[in-house]
């Protein structure tokens, strides 16, 4: 922490939140943004008040920034390239007569 | 438009590695989005976190003019309105800090650079709000130029900044209309009505163009951010789109923008309007506009009064964690 945060004191150790809300029952939950909070009951305070404010959720989940491990982006290709030539998972790859309805 | 101050320089930190800016231009040139951990290069950044800070603050001090009227309100409809709409202000301002936080800059930092005074936020919330009609005024114009400014900026090449600006589209498009309803409502009520809302568009108009920053002519940086596509229309377009959307508007419920030389071009379909006084604007973004000195004193105030909460709120998180801790280990 720089001599500046430690000045000016608390804010700056509150840790951020990702906030992750399921718009109606059903469906899952989905990230929408994030935000600072000094523990997990007042981020999701936050969250509702910053995120909910016209009925864009019926519940929320809060997870610690930190607590995220992200693939990384240089190893794009190595992760998801061997995914793209096997279209033969896909159902459109396959050839059925014409009068074969419904499958 | 909440960022007009983007068109001073940015460091630009020195040379970059070619093949590197070739593959990041080409990915922009794509339409593809820049993220977080991506590549980019130093003085993007540095654009970018200028330009989102300070749109961030201009949401922030933006409440202040609206706030002086929420005790006010004419109406229980009204305050109701005007307190949703300061409400969504303030998430503006969050989305927008947590959207440069992602460059690597906190928010404790943006938050000292503004109230030090060394960042910037829209020279518009530097006018008072001295009657009811300028809550019209505010929301019709101010927030139309911002959405006019804002729609393009959810193409905006950074990922994080896109997504929280069509957040706030969405949420924007409320902020105009009910600043115009409340100005119609004055210009069909009473004469000294109509001459209040009048006057609120003549007070109003000017800065109101004015929030779309300087002339292309003066913006140094401007092709640089439409390559990297930060920006997707220049200033002087925007601002264009702007005068041609609102002059019929007004028109439409009996008010004149205070502008003698304003004339429909019929070849174009533009409205043409008279020369901007950029004496004003620059005096408003160098600090002595009619309210930078209160509006900073307002949120120094703020901020200064908002210390017990943190750190109220930071000692409670830290008492709950050690009580957890004890619990834990006696188990
Ligand atoms: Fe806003
Ligand atoms: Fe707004």
């Amino acid at each position: 922490m720089s001599e500046r945060g430690e000045r000016s004191g608390n804010e700056r150790d509150w840790p951020l939140f990702e906030v992750f809300i399921r718009a109606r029952t059903g469906l899952h939950h989905r990230h929408c943004g994030s935000l600072h909070a000094a523990d997990p009951e007042m981020a999701l305070a936050r969250a509702r008040d910053v995120y909910t404010r016209r009925g864009e959720g019926t519940s929320i989940w809060v997870v610690p920034s930190d607590s995220i491990h992200a693939s990384d982006p240089a190893d794009k290709d190595m992760l998801f390239e061997p995914a793209m030539s096997k279209i033969y998972r896909h159902p459109s790859f396959y050839d059925l007569p014409d009068d074969v309805e419904n499958m | 438009m909440y960022t007009q101050g983007l068109n001073q320089a940015v460091e630009d930190g020195g040379p970059e590695d070619a093949e590197l800016l070739a593959r990041f231009q080409a990915k922009i040139d794509r339409e593809e989005k820049i993220e977080p951990n991506d590549w980019m290069p130093k003085a993007y950044r540095q654009t970018l976190i200028r330009q989102i800070s300070q749109h961030a603050h201009s949401e922030i001090v933006g409440m202040l003019p609206e706030g002086n009227w929420l005790t006010r309100a004419p109406s229980l409809r009204r305050k109701a309105i005007l307190l949703a709409k300061v409400q969504d202000e303030g998430g503006h301002g969050l989305y927008l800090y947590a959207a440069a936080e992602t460059l690597g800059i906190s928010r404790a930092e943006m938050v000292d650079r503004l109230l030090e005074g060394r960042a910037r936020y829209s020279s518009i919330f530097n006018y008072p709000t001295i009657t009811w009609a300028d809550i019209g005024a505010v929301g019709w114009l101010v927030d139309g130029a911002a959405i006019m400014n804002q729609i393009p900026l959810c193409r905006c090449s950074y990922g994080p900044y896109a997504r929280a600006m069509i957040r706030i589209c969405k949420e924007e498009s409320f902020h105009q209309r009910q600043g115009y309803e409340a100005m119609s409502r004055l210009a069909e009520g009473t004469a000294a009505q109509k001459r209040m809302a009048q006057d609120a568009l003549d007070r109003w108009w000017w800065p109101s163009l004015m929030m779309f920053g300087p002339s292309d002519a003066d913006s140094p940086h401007t092709g640089r951010s439409m390559r990297w596509k930060i920006k997707r229309f220049t200033n002087d377009e925007l601002r264009q789109k702007f005068v041609d959307a609102t002059v019929p508007q007004a028109r439409l419920i009996g008010l004149e923008p205070p502008d003698p030389e304003l004339r429909h071009d019929e070849e174009s379909g533009h409205w043409r309007f008279g020369e901007i006084d950029w004496t004003e604007f620059n005096e408003v973004l160098a600090g002595n506009g009619p309210c930078n000195r209160e509006r900073m004193a307002a949120r120094r105030k703020a901020h200064a009064e908002g210390a017990w909460v943190r750190e109220a709120a930071t000692a409670h998180a830290r008492k709950k964690r050690s009580r957890m801790a004890m619990a834990a280990a006696a188990e």
